[in-house]
């Protein structure tokens, strides 16, 4: 336990002199928030909780792409076979990543707090609470994600590829930057497997100044975020590779693609059931709703 | 000798179509410094890499401080450093850090401070790993393979690519550490390195050990022949000389007689017999001793840097 402390405070170290890790992790996120809130924000105050809900979203969900490439890099560097001659096993690694990516992350959620409520004037705050416990899961979450792609890749190259990939249908079918109800009907059937759709409807719903959600009502969006994250973290520890030659097992991929089963089985009952829709439309219409659009804007 | 630290019995390894390794063994006692020497590609890396744990054979038997490198856990790693050949910090770590998180993993360690004093580093406490030369990033990996004060320490190419002054440099350190008495396996493919600083050698080529002993032992039983070039007042005949105890081989070379001597001793006594008998006076007289290269040229029919 203390080496996965003092790996997680090393690491810690070395991202904070990194400034593309800088830039992806603080300086992006907070201009997402500009123009979320700057711009979007603009003709409707109500709707700031909501928007910083999808740049929270955005914030988190990066996570992925930051420790799958750092990973990479440590391993095609031969970085990490040094370590693997030191008394380190691959769950201490591993969870030097997640720890360490999860304490960095914070800073800028709060930072984004609180440049809604000083620059955007944002008044409530929904279900803090449940934000909160969203936010942790959900940056556990999409890092164990990053570490699951990096134990499946051969180079950096194909790990920014398939980050690409995933980083769009992220960005677009989650509802973080597309309305959700905006989305046409098949689309959002797909995004309904989604792990990032969860967590901006998660978001989004417990920041309602309105009628924010309870912790309780989060139940199954928590619960597959969870099973999410062990499975991701055992498999991940399984297929740790040390040496920048070493290739993954053939069904490496195959036990790489079980770490979204609970989202597989969430996506199934959310197509049946269709919660995250109808929440979103409310959720819009209320926003509408308390702000006309003859209210003059700020 | 004492009990052997490092046991290596008939190791196979193959990566595919080659055979890196076809049947290695040797042991190293305590407090020992044991050479492989080879040319790139012969095996040393494969043989060091499976004793430090970092790969499986696929046959044969390995024991480091009586502990299999492959499922001792951190018993083992506790007892080991190492110096890998391709290995790597993190740009911006720096030099202190590194010693110091690398540190932090062992029970029982060695000081910072006291490290990089010793390795000639206190200047560079505060630069990043990627701001260091060839040499200094050499020091470091000597110094982290001894952060935890190990029993053994695997040297892989400690001193490759690097300049002849620096390369002096870490033949010192490594000469302080025999002194400490830790058990030490380099692998190196300079000749000079290997008879300066191991008590015993292995040469390997294509996956085998060829030879193995003390390097002087090596020359001795090798069939190496050792050049002895003398010049004397009157000119000899070429045939006289010839017939020579232990002369294998005879020629002039300007003023010089060149004699390939296998047992140099008896050669020199018959030599100075037999100039006295043909009132003859000698004037110079200089041994060559056969380096390990012209052991591996002999054993192999190929030079070393090949």
């Amino acid at each position: 336990m203390s080496h996965t402390w003092a790996l997680t405070l090393s690491r810690m170290r070395l991202a904070m002199r990194n400034r593309a890790f800088l830039f992806f992790s603080l300086i992006m996120p907070i201009g997402f928030l500009f123009i979320y809130a700057g711009i979007l924000g603009r003709q409707n105050g109500a709707a700031i909780p909501f928007l910083l809900a999808d740049v929270l979203a955005l914030t988190v969900m990066g996570s992925f792409w930051g420790l799958s490439v750092q990973l990479v890099t440590f391993r095609e560097q031969g970085i990490l076979r040094r370590f693997r001659v030191a008394p380190i096993s691959a769950s201490a690694m591993l969870a030097s990543s997640i720890i360490s990516n999860y304490v960095l992350t914070i800073p800028t959620i709060i930072i984004e707090f609180y440049l809604s409520r000083k620059v955007f004037h944002m008044s409530g705050m929904g279900n803090l609470v449940g934000v909160f416990v969203l936010l942790t899961l959900g940056i556990v979450t999409f890092a164990t994600l990053g570490l699951v792609i990096s134990s499946v890749t051969n180079s950096m190259q194909e790990t920014q590829i398939i980050n690409q990939i995933i980083w769009f249908a992220f960005l677009f079918l989650s509802g973080a930057t597309v309305p959700f109800p905006s989305l046409p009907g098949a689309v959002q059937r797909v995004a309904y497997f989604l792990p990032a759709t969860y967590l901006v409807s998660g978001l989004q719903q417990s920041m309602s100044a309105v009628d924010p959600v309870g912790i309780s009502e989060l139940g199954l969006n928590l619960a597959s975020m969870i099973g999410c994250t062990i499975i991701a973290f055992l498999v991940s520890a399984q297929l740790f590779r040390w040496e920048p030659e070493a290739k993954p097992p053939r069904r490496a991929k195959l036990w790489a693609a079980a770490a979204i089963i609970p989202f597989l089985l969430l996506g199934i009952w959310e197509n049946k059931h269709e919660h995250v829709l109808a929440r979103a439309i409310s959720d819009y219409q209320s926003i509408e709703r308390t702000s006309p659009p003859e209210t003059p804007v700020r | 000798m004492s009990t052997a630290v490092i046991e290596v019995e008939n190791l196979t390894k193959r990566y595919g179509d080659v055979e890196a390794l076809r049947g290695v063994s040797f042991s190293v006692s305590e407090g020992e410094v044991f050479g492989l020497l080879g040319p790139n590609g012969a095996g040393k890396t494969s043989t060091v890499e499976i004793l430090e744990g970092l790969r499986t054979p696929d046959n044969g038997r390995v024991s480091v401080c009586g502990l299999d490198p492959q499922h001792s856990g951190a018993e083992f790693k506790y007892a080991i450093g190492a110096a890998l050949q391709s290995t790597a910090l993190p740009d911006k770590m720096r030099v202190r850090e590194a010693l110091d998180l690398f540190g932090s993993f062992y029970p029982r360690r060695r000081g910072t401070t006291e490290l990089l004093k010793r390795f000639g580093l206190e200047e560079k406490r505060n630069a990043f790993y990627s701001q260091l030369s060839g040499g200094q990033k050499q020091r470091l990996a000597l110094a982290m393979a001894l952060v935890n004060d190990p029993r053994v320490v695997f040297l892989d190419e400690p001193t490759a690519g690097l300049d002849p002054q620096v390369r002096r440099e870490i033949y010192a350190i490594i000469e302080e550490l025999k002194k400490e008495k830790k058990t030490i396996l380099l692998t190196t493919h300079y000749i000079e390195e290997a008879e300066r600083l191991c008590d015993r050698v292995a040469i390997i080529d294509h996956g085998n050990v060829i030879a193995l002993g003390t390097p002087r032992e090596l020359k001795e039983r090798s069939g190496a022949v050792t050049r002895i070039t003398v010049r004397v007042a009157r000119p000899e005949t070429n045939g006289a000389l010839n017939t020579l105890e232990g002369v294998a081989e005879c020629r002039t070379e300007a003023d010089d007689y060149l004699l390939y001597s296998t047992r140099v001793p008896r050669t020199i006594v018959a030599l100075v017999k037999h100039l006295e008998e043909q009132n003859n006076e000698l004037v110079s007289l200089e041994i060559s001793a056969p380096s390990l290269e012209d052991i591996f040229l002999e054993l192999t029919g190929r030079r070393l840097r090949d």
